[in-house]
């Protein structure tokens, strides 16, 4: 266990250097979300006008959702950086120490949370000065935070758990082409719950991505804090499973490698 | 016991490539021990068992007395693993590679700054120490990948294909340096390598390895004792197997290994023997385009025991089972 907390601690750092150290990737990181934000809340502007939809400002409604689905799918990717040590030969280096084997996935897992938590304080910001409103003060924002920081952190753990399983970029480039935007769209990002057809608000009811927009939008607007914690909870057993799934795939990696 | 002890290894990967078939070597404690053999011999299959990174299918192995399968953890504390792989993070600097690699090795941290500071200087790598290893030449990733491995001070070295991509001159830096290392450290060291005058240069005893067997062990000298005589290589035109036939009739020549478009005898005095063997090839009606005659080298003794010459690139590539 104190070879699990220090081995976690220094490929964190490990990871997080790596990042700041690519320029690219915090450009992108940056920019990203002022162009989903622009972009969107520009197009589907008039869609509050629709009636039955829940709320007048689309920025508002929009917010939590972009929050969201770009820690969505930020920490989806975070498998193509275990594919690149799996090629290079980072990990068998790893693997031939008494490295603790939980920490080389936590540490992933626990960086995928963190990019999300930071990514998301940037949108947030923004979609403040682009005219959302926070009524659920701090405790808000800090509840959108963990729930982002939640679903980043179980969808980290499934994408590393595919690319051990896989080992090739092309292949997991593939996957999440093909679940990706998907799962953004079987949740209320983008469009309010009482507008959506009943099939797909039905199936909506199992996407971990909608848990984590809907938890956000009740906590920026301060309601439901029931279901905010009920969400939460969802979510944290999502992260439950996917670790789990993760450290399997581990196990098969090694077993044959 | 020996520092590693390996007996009867077999390996078969999941699309059924047997990629080693009963592999046993012992390597005592201090030497360099060499596996020769083309890529797809084996070579780099057994380092990976020795290193706990995969499970040998059958046989047995122990690693500075821990069994790899049982005590993997045990073995992992012993050795320094150097891949064929680089398996250095090019976004670290070359330092923060070191300090990583010392935690994870359990160096203790007030002892990890000052050892890498002496690694740095040892490799030559105190001035580029603190720059990303992205912009590092592959020389000197070669020697990072080294310092790795001697981060937590091992009993025991795995080197596996340490020069395989380097030019002439850094491998001959190298192979100073792997002088150096035996002389300073007395480590004992499992090399791998497919260059037969690597081996010969660096290693006290070596085992040439073919499609997944041990075909002989010895030192350098040992093996090369073992073909008698000058070794003479007739390149003739056409098929090499009659040219084969006829030299077999001549007393003078111990042994013939047809090989392509040469063939190639063992005789007592290859001088003496020279107008003999080529008199033998006229008389069966054979052209002979070239003469060469040398004294015996580890490509000889690896032409002795698998029945080919060494052609470094001949097997499918290593790891394509994996």
């Amino acid at each position: 266990m104190k070879h699990f907390i220090a081995d976690t601690y220094h490929l964190l750092i490990r990871h997080i250097r790596t990042t700041l150290r690519i320029p690219v990737w915090i450009f992108v990181t940056l920019t990203q979300p002022v162009i989903w934000l622009a972009l969107y809340g520009q197009l589907f502007r008039r869609v509050v006008e629709i009636p039955g939809f829940e709320s007048d400002s689309y920025i508002q409604f929009l917010t939590p959702g972009v929050v969201i689905m770009t820690a969505f799918f930020g920490s989806a990717w975070a498998g193509m950086g275990i594919i690149e040590d799996l090629r290079g030969g980072v990990l068998d280096r790893m693997l031939a120490t008494p490295v603790s084997r939980s920490a080389l996935i936590a540490s992933r897992v626990l960086h995928a949370g963190l990019t999300v938590s930071v990514q998301s304080i940037i949108i947030l910001i923004l979609g403040i000065i682009l005219g959302a409103d926070i009524p659920g003060g701090l405790g808000g924002a800090l509840a959108i935070l963990l729930l982002a920081a939640l679903l980043g952190a179980g969808f980290s753990a499934i994408s590393n758990g595919v690319a051990l399983l896989t080992r090739r970029e092309e292949t997991l480039i593939a996957v999440i082409n093909f679940f990706g935007m998907p799962l953004v769209f079987l949740s209320t990002a983008f469009m309010a719950s009482e507008l959506m057809p009943n099939w797909i608000r039905f199936v909506a009811r199992g996407n971990p991505v909608n848990w984590a927009v809907n938890g956000a939008r009740d906590a920026m607007l301060g309601q439901h804090w029931s279901d905010v914690w009920a969400y939460g909870l969802l979510l944290a057993a999502f992260v439950l499973i996917a670790g789990f799934f993760s450290t399997q795939a581990f196990r098969m990696y090694q077993r044959s490698a | 016991m020996g520092a590693i002890s390996v007996k009867s290894l077999t390996k078969t990967y999941g699309n059924g490539v047997e990629a080693l078939r009963g592999v046993s070597f012992e390597v005592e404690q201090g030497e360099i021990f060499g596996l020769l053999g083309p890529n797809g011999a084996g070579k780099s299959t057994t380092v990976r068992i020795l290193a706990t990174l995969t499970q040998p299918g059958g046989g047995e192995a122990y690693v500075g007395g821990y069994n790899v399968v049982t005590d993997p953890a045990g073995v992992r504390r012993s050795i320094g693993y150097v891949a064929q792989a680089s398996g250095v993070d090019p976004w670290g600097t070359g330092r923060e590679n070191l300090m990583l690699q010392a935690h994870i090795l359990r160096v203790p941290s007030d002892r990890a700054r000052a050892r890498v500071d002496e690694l740095l200087e040892w490799v030559g790598l105190t001035e580029a120490a603190n720059k990303l290893v992205n912009t590092y030449s592959g020389g000197m990733k070669r020697r990072l990948d080294i310092a790795m491995g001697l981060v937590h001070e091992p009993s025991i070295l795995y080197l596996d294909e340490p020069t395989t991509g380097l030019d002439p001159e850094t491998r001959a830096a190298l192979w100073r340096d792997l002088d150096e290392l035996r002389r300073d450290r007395k480590l004992t060291v499992l090399l791998t390598t497919h260059y037969l005058e690597e081996a010969d240069r660096l290693c006290d005893r070596l085992a040439i390895v073919d499609h997944g067997k041990v075909v002989v062990e010895g030192t350098p000298n040992e093996l090369k004792a073992a073909i008698r005589g000058d070794t003479v290589t007739l390149e003739v035109a056409g098929a090499s197997e009659p040219a084969a036939a006829a030299l077999r009739e001549l007393d003078v020549v111990y042994e013939v290994i047809p090989n392509g478009t040469s063939v190639v005898a063992n005789v007592a005095s290859g001088a003496a023997a020279i107008p003999q063997l080529v008199t033998a090839l006229e008389r069966a009606g054979i052209e002979i385009e070239e003469v060469t005659l040398s004294r015996p080298s580890l490509d000889d003794v690896y032409l002795q025991y698998t029945g080919h010459r060494f052609d470094a690139g001949e097997a499918a590539p290593e790891g394509m089972g994996r």
